[in-house]
């Protein structure tokens, strides 16, 4: 049986300003990960083996790889007839677009108007996590609450501003938002997930915008910490978040771990991605492979180790490649070396190249560059 | 209201492909996995989409499950298309009782209903028994040019294999004069590569006219093909150059995927120009472990490799254990095999779980007898018992139980 009575709205361009260097082209939502997937893959996927079958992607600037990305949503079984997925480009009064999250949501009123689900449950694109909406959906309903935010218990990341930290009685109510405190040990913070009924969020949008106010977490979720039941659902899988380049680094990285992939790609709730078509692997003679996690496409022909491949990478006769995350279709020329750099999609290593990082700083090649 | 199409392509795949023995127990051979993450019948079928044909009919009857399910609405292959698209055709009871498709040229006669809906110029007639990349386009335009009723593809293979395929004997301007099928002394190296192009007008009468003939056995080539030459029709040879590789025994499956490992083989399916498309299972990138060895492999999306792999092929979902070590062997979805396990010159069929220090299949070099020594197959969902010993050549249809301890 499929259908939960729930929209998806995707933010897809929430904290782009975090990570330049791979959002100078594209969307933070249409960031590559994991060797196959996009950033987004991972919202859409949790929404769609919940059951959600209507999905809203709010888009703003840079979103042409996104659309690419995303095409009918037939990827994400949300190319249909009834519900499916619809993508949101900024709908703004003027020559504006929007700014904040309010905004954004104020932009897409006629599609939440328009919509029947009685629940809306909204996401950013930040973050690395599959987890069951289902569960929290059954939270939220048990809980009688007004809104529902997912969060972690954790460390909070470092670079956010708009970052969550929340208290909590025992029955998972919130008691007290902070915004971005200074915190250096483990909170409760705030995944930028909530759940709400429809009819709720249109209100609290149009409440905040009579007060001009521009700010969802202060002016929408904190400010009703104790008008309203604001519930906490903590979420127990792996997450992570996607703040900064070395966040990313090691986001990657965590793929290696055998107990991520498998709470990751969990069998029972696939990550869905754009198919490619590419052939299988090859490796060729004198290839040695370590510890890695290797797409389709890619011919090796050097030596790979902790290191992730996107789809389509060459990695020439004598290379060495440690800790590294090469970016689809990359070549990389015989007898290049490379430690802790992250290339993005379509860069060439003429041979013989040289290129060290470091963990908390690795070396970032833009698309399509030539070294 | 159906568009005309020019071509109409006829996708013969009910064949049981008896000599795969185990592997086709369940399936129907064009649906046998090969490469890593492809089923033979995508290769027909991405030729045809790249070669702009977008009708495609499938004509199953042997085991059509697990085909009927692959092919799907034909997604994968851009053929769910508004005009035309992919149909599976499975023989039909009419008013006047049922039959089975008695021959390959009855399978296309009982559904001449479904060609004449698209109107069409040509039927190509193709199998769904070959590994190779054609551009069928190319060929109807050779034979438009040669006014042609009907276009054979052949391919020229060397004159000492000649007596093991169905040779056409041409003029020079490969126009044919007689067909000899397995000849002692071949005239020719020209061998039919069970692609033809036909006027659809033409093949629909000789097609009732065979059907009329109580003696014929309803084949092309036994029956239609000879029918035809003998009344004067002009047909033509058309010469294919490249790879192409009948698959029907164990031997040319396991050769086949090796070729691919090969570099010196012309059968490049990353290029990006002419795809061959898949449907894919929904799987995370495949992983390759601290200890592991792998070299002049093939591996996919979905496979996790602890151990050793060198010249196999391993598709999707396979794990292969620590310790394990899989050797010039093709290992299909979903296999798994176990710490300490040994497979070489093998197959391992989809979901076989080969259990810790058995070993399956044995290297030609530590035969005894060379001339009894071949490729061991284990067939699908089975389990190899841990420290069981299958010998070269085995053909593994049940669960083998583990050695006493």
């Amino acid at each position: 049986m499929r259908g939960n009575n729930v929209l998806g709205i995707v933010f897809s361009n929430m904290h782009d300003e975090y990570l330049k260097e791979l959002t100078a082209v594209r969307t933070l939502g249409s960031i590559p990960f994991g060797g196959r997937y996009r950033l987004i893959d991972f919202a859409l996927s949790n929404m769609v083996n919940s059951g959600i079958t209507k999905v809203g992607v709010i888009t703003k600037s840079n979103y042409q790889s996104l659309m690419d990305h995303l095409g009918s949503g037939k990827a994400w079984n949300l190319s249909r007839k009834r519900q499916g997925l619809y993508i949101l480009p900024p709908f703004g009064q003027g020559n504006d677009i929007y700014s904040d999250r309010i905004q954004a949501l104020e932009g897409i009123m006629p599609f939440l108007n328009h919509s029947n689900e009685e629940y809306v449950l909204l996401s950013d694109c930040d973050l690395v996590l599959n987890f069951d909406i289902d569960a929290m959906m059954e939270a939220h309903m048990a809980s009688g609450a007004d809104i529902t935010i997912a969060y972690k218990y954790g460390i909070k990341p470092e670079r956010r501003n708009d970052v969550i930290v929340m208290d909590l009685d025992d029955t998972d109510r919130v008691t007290n938002i902070e915004i971005d405190p200074q915190r250096t040990q483990a909170c409760c913070f705030g995944l930028n997930i909530y759940l709400m009924r429809r009819d709720f969020l249109k209100m609290a949008i149009s409440s905040a915008r009579s007060k001009s106010a521009t700010s969802f977490v202060r002016d929408v979720v904190q400010s009703r910490v104790l008008k309203n039941r604001i519930y906490g659902y903590g979420v127990k899988e792996h997450a992570s978040i996607i703040d900064s380049v070395a966040s990313y680094f090691s986001a990657n990285m965590d793929l290696l771990k055998p107990e991520v992939r498998a709470e990751l790609f969990e069998r029972s709730r696939p990550i869905y991605t754009k198919v490619r078509d590419d052939m299988p692997t090859r490796y060729g003679l004198g290839s040695s492979v370590k510890n890695s996690l290797i797409a389709d496409g890619c011919v090796i022909e050097g030596e790979v180790e902790n290191s992730i491949l996107f789809r389509g990478v060459h990695v020439g006769k004598g290379c060495k490649v440690k800790n590294c995350i090469i970016g689809q279709n990359s070549v990389l020329g015989v007898n290049s070396q490379l430690a802790y750099v992250i290339t993005d999609k379509d860069v060439i290593l003429k041979g013989g190249r040289t290129l060290m990082g470091f963990e908390t700083y690795p070396v970032f090649i833009g698309k399509e560059a030539v070294v | 209201m159906f568009r005309k199409q020019e071509c109409v392509a006829m996708l013969l795949a009910g064949g049981q492909g008896s000599r795969l023995g185990v592997l086709t127990k369940n399936l129907a051979k064009p649906a046998v996995p090969y490469g890593g993450k492809y089923r033979i019948i995508d290769f027909p079928l991405s030729n045809c989409v790249n070669s702009g044909i977008e009708t495609v009919g499938v004509l199953t009857q042997y085991q059509p499950m697990v085909l009927n399910e692959y092919i799907g609405t034909g997604q994968p292959w851009d053929l769910d298309t508004m005009h035309g698209g992919v149909h599976v055709l499975p023989p039909y009871q009419r008013s006047r009782g049922a039959d089975w498709y008695k021959g390959t040229a009855n399978a296309i006669y009982q559904n001449i209903p479904f060609i004449e809906r698209y109107d069409p110029d040509y039927v190509l007639v193709l199998s769904g028994d070959h590994i190779y990349k054609m551009d069928y386009s190319k060929m109807i335009a050779e034979h438009q040019k040669n006014n042609a009723d009907c276009t054979i593809a052949v391919l020229e293979v060397p004159m000492e294999e000649a007596s093991r395929f169905g040779i056409l004997n041409t003029n020079p301007d490969n126009s044919i004069y007689e067909f000899d099928e397995k000849p002692k002394v071949p005239k020719s190296n020209l061998a039919s590569m069970g692609i033809y192009v036909f006027n659809w007008n033409k093949l629909r009468r000789y097609l009732e006219a065979d059907e009329a003939d109580k003696k014929s056995s309803n084949d092309f080539g036994k029956n239609v093909l000879p029918a035809m030459l003998a009344d004067g029709q002009r047909m033509f040879a058309y010469r294919f150059e490249g790879y192409w590789k009948d698959v029907g025994t164990i031997d040319s499956l396991w050769e086949a995927n090796m070729d691919l490992l090969n570099p010196k083989v012309d059968l490049d399916l990353g290029d990006p120009a002419w795809r061959i498309y898949a449907r894919t299972p929904v799987l995370p990138p495949h992983y390759i472990g601290e200890n592991a060895l792998v070299q002049n492999s093939l591996i996919t999306e979905g496979a996790n490799v602890l151990g050793t792999v060198d010249f196999s092929v391993l598709f999707a979902d396979t794990m292969i254990e620590e310790g394990a070590v899989v050797r010039d062997s093709i290992v299909m979805p979903g296999a798994k095999i176990k710490k300490g396990a040994v497979v070489q010159y093998a197959i391992i069929g989809e979901d076989t779980v080969v259990e810790e220090g058995a070993v399956f299949g044995e290297r030609p070099e530590e035969a005894e007898n060379l001339d009894a020594w071949g490729v061991a197959v284990a067939g699908a969902n089975l389990v190899i018992g841990a420290g069981a010993k299958v010998p070269a050549k085995a053909m593994v249809e049940k669960d083998v139980k583990g050695a006493e301890k």
